[in-house]
């Protein structure tokens, strides 16, 4: 398959084809106590102005001070992300007024930041993979919040989040499809929620991205970019960059031209509309803080971040699929969520440890089992991984009794449905209900020895070459044994037996 | 390097000042004195001078990430012009 062919996004203009080109702003809040110049709290859901200093509501006077914590998540995501670290960097004011922006700017780094250029590879549909450029991650505060549809009169204003820290991760153009963007945006948050530095909530607006897009004939320099703000899930950044790309391609068919502006994405209505049309453009007018000295570390910081790093996505994968023998599509799926991966290695190590078998030859069926089975039950009474009532240590115990032919496949889905119910124990469900499977041969060969007896017609039938009415005497033999008896043995003993 | 009526008209509405048309024009000037005076530094060779980011010899001090602040909503409301609620409450933003 030509990869280049295989993923290529094209809107169909009237004049032609336009090819679009997507870049992502990823804002992440700093998963940290405090803030990142004062020592207020950054807990979500508290009471409105609760958790602000006089720092965070810029009183005359009050300096920032860094939360040496912040600064290390930071680097950690840029070694996360494969980037360049600067050793020197320095934190800008960007100047703007707005309500929930007491000091009249944001602290940032506009000139010098934390982190440089990285990249990362996003998988596509189809096992494609492309790689996306990081441009850099820098730090800079977030703003208050402003309410404005909760009182007749006035906009109301929670300084909460204001000064909380957050880092800004910058793509490179890179993007060609919504679905490659929204890979980005998942494969960003997968990679933050592995580390730690940010939970990955795009729901509580701990994380959002500002989307830009433009399009252009293919193989033309880049077209005028609009900026979508503030888009708050994967499917609306994908929703806006089709729509903001066709409605630039009918301007552009009909004669127009782009104008390079701001835009909100309305997801009731799905399209985007422009947000500050009277404004004139935005001058920020940066400068250094004097505030704040530059903010310099040295390699020792950075080598102890790095070795703080978990076994990141990518290599987990890689393992999993090499060392383990896992499907493709299991691994990614696995991999995706941390939670998940790290149930699965925990069932994987009890697993080994009952059954004594290698890990890659028992890893498949445990993930097959772990992604229908498991997941599919849980589903069903609304339960996610996180508060699953089956630990690992169970799931591998009901694992260890099919593998080792104890109960059936279709008995484990039967005690997987009582272990959700009543978190009990696998062993205890099977002798309690009966549902040890017969794989004694001598058992089961005085059984069919019985059923042929008392069926001569149906053995002739099978000795005249109607093979069918196998399926009669398997039924008879499992009726016999009320479903426990091993099919695979059954189905041996059988076509041995009625051969005569 | 100098500024014109426009510029400093500009600058004006970007720091939300108010300035009168017939102050622009002295503004203007009393601006370019400043700028002319700043100007005055450039006359001074620093090849080979490290840049200086401040006049203080100190690194920039972090703290640990602990809650040691908050909690004190009144006294941040308490200079307000008005508040809502706990909220700050400023006329409205958006129509």
């Amino acid at each position: 398959m030509n990869k280049d062919m295989s993923n290529k996004y094209i809107i169909k203009g009237a004049t032609g084809d336009w090819e679009i080109v997507v870049g992502l702003e990823i804002h992440a809040q700093v998963t940290s106590n405090a803030k990142l110049f004062s020592g207020a709290s950054t807990e979500f859901g508290s009471e409105p102005n609760s958790n602000v200093s006089l720092v965070d509501a810029a009183f005359p006077g009050m300096l920032p001070v860094i939360n040496g914590e912040c600064v290390r998540q930071a680097v950690r995501t840029g070694l996360a992300l494969g980037a360049e670290i600067n050793k020197f960097s320095r934190f800008d004011r960007k100047n703007y007024f707005y309500a929930d922006l007491p000091q009249g700017y944001q602290i940032s780094q506009f000139a010098h930041p934390i982190v440089g250029e990285g990249e990362v590879v996003v998988e596509l549909e189809g096992g494609i993979t492309k790689t996306i450029g990081i441009e850099r991650l820098h730090l800079e505060q977030d703003a208050g919040k402003s309410i404005h549809d909760q009182h007749p009169s006035f906009t109301l204003v929670d300084l909460n989040r204001s000064g909380v820290a957050l880092m800004e991760i910058v793509s490179k153009p890179d993007m060609r499809s919504p679905e490659e963007a929204g890979a980005y945006l998942r494969k960003i948050r997968t990679l933050l929620r592995y580390i730690g530095s940010c939970d990955g909530n795009m729901e509580q607006g701990s994380m959002r991205a500002d989307v830009n897009v433009s399009v252009r004939r293919s193989g033309e320099p880049f077209g005028t970019r609009c900026e979508i703000k503030n888009v708050n899930s994967v499917r609306f950044v994908m929703q806006a960059i089709d729509y903001e790309a066709r409605r630039q391609v009918d301007i552009l068919e009909d004669g127009g031209t782009i104008d390079q502006e701001t835009r909100l994405f309305d997801p009731g209505k799905g399209e985007t509309r422009s947000m500050r049309s009277k404004e004139e453009a935005h001058d920020y007018r940066y400068f250094p803080d004097p505030d704040l000295l530059p903010l310099e570390f040295d390699d020792a910081f950075i080598d102890e971040a790095r070795e703080s790093l978990p076994e990141l996505p990518d290599a987990k994968l890689a393992r999993f699929v090499g060392e383990w023998g896992l499907p493709a599509y299991n691994a990614a799926t696995l991999v995706g969520e941390k939670e998940s991966a790290l149930w699965f290695e925990d069932l994987m190590g009890h697993l080994v440890k009952q059954t004594g078998k290698p890990a890659e030859a028992i890893a498949s069926r445990a993930s097959n089992w772990m992604l229908s089975d498991l997941f599919g039950h849980l589903n069903k009474v609304g339960k996610s991984l996180t508060d699953s009532p089956v630990s690992a240590e169970q799931g591998a115990k009901l694992l260890a009794l099919v593998l080792d032919d104890t109960i059936s496949g279709s008995a484990a889905k039967d005690v997987l449905d009582d272990m959700i119910e009543t978190g009990r124990d696998p062993a205890v469900i099977v002798e309690e209900k009966g549902l040890k499977q017969v794989s004694d041969t001598g058992a089961l060969e005085a059984m069919v020895d019985k059923i042929m007896e008392a069926n001569p017609a149906q053995v002739a039938q099978f000795r005249e070459g109607k093979t069918k009415v196998l399926g009669f005497f398997v039924g008879q033999v499992m009726k016999e044994s009320r479903g426990q008896a091993n099919p695979a043995v059954v189905n041996k003993i059988l076509a041995e037996k009625l051969k005569g | 390097m100098s500024v014109d009526k426009a510029t400093v008209k500009r600058i004006a509405n970007l720091a939300r000042f108010r300035i009168e048309d017939e102050r622009l024009e002295p503004l203007a000037g009393e601006l370019n004195n400043i700028l002319d005076w700043i100007e005055q530094l450039s006359q001074v060779d620093t090849d080979g001078v490290k840049p200086m980011t401040s006049v203080v010899d100190h690194a920039l001090h972090w703290r640990a990430d602990e809650v040691t602040d908050g909690g004190k909503r009144d006294a941040i409301l308490s200079n307000a012009p008005a508040s809502e609620f706990g909220f700050f409450a400023v006329p409205k933003v958006i129509e």
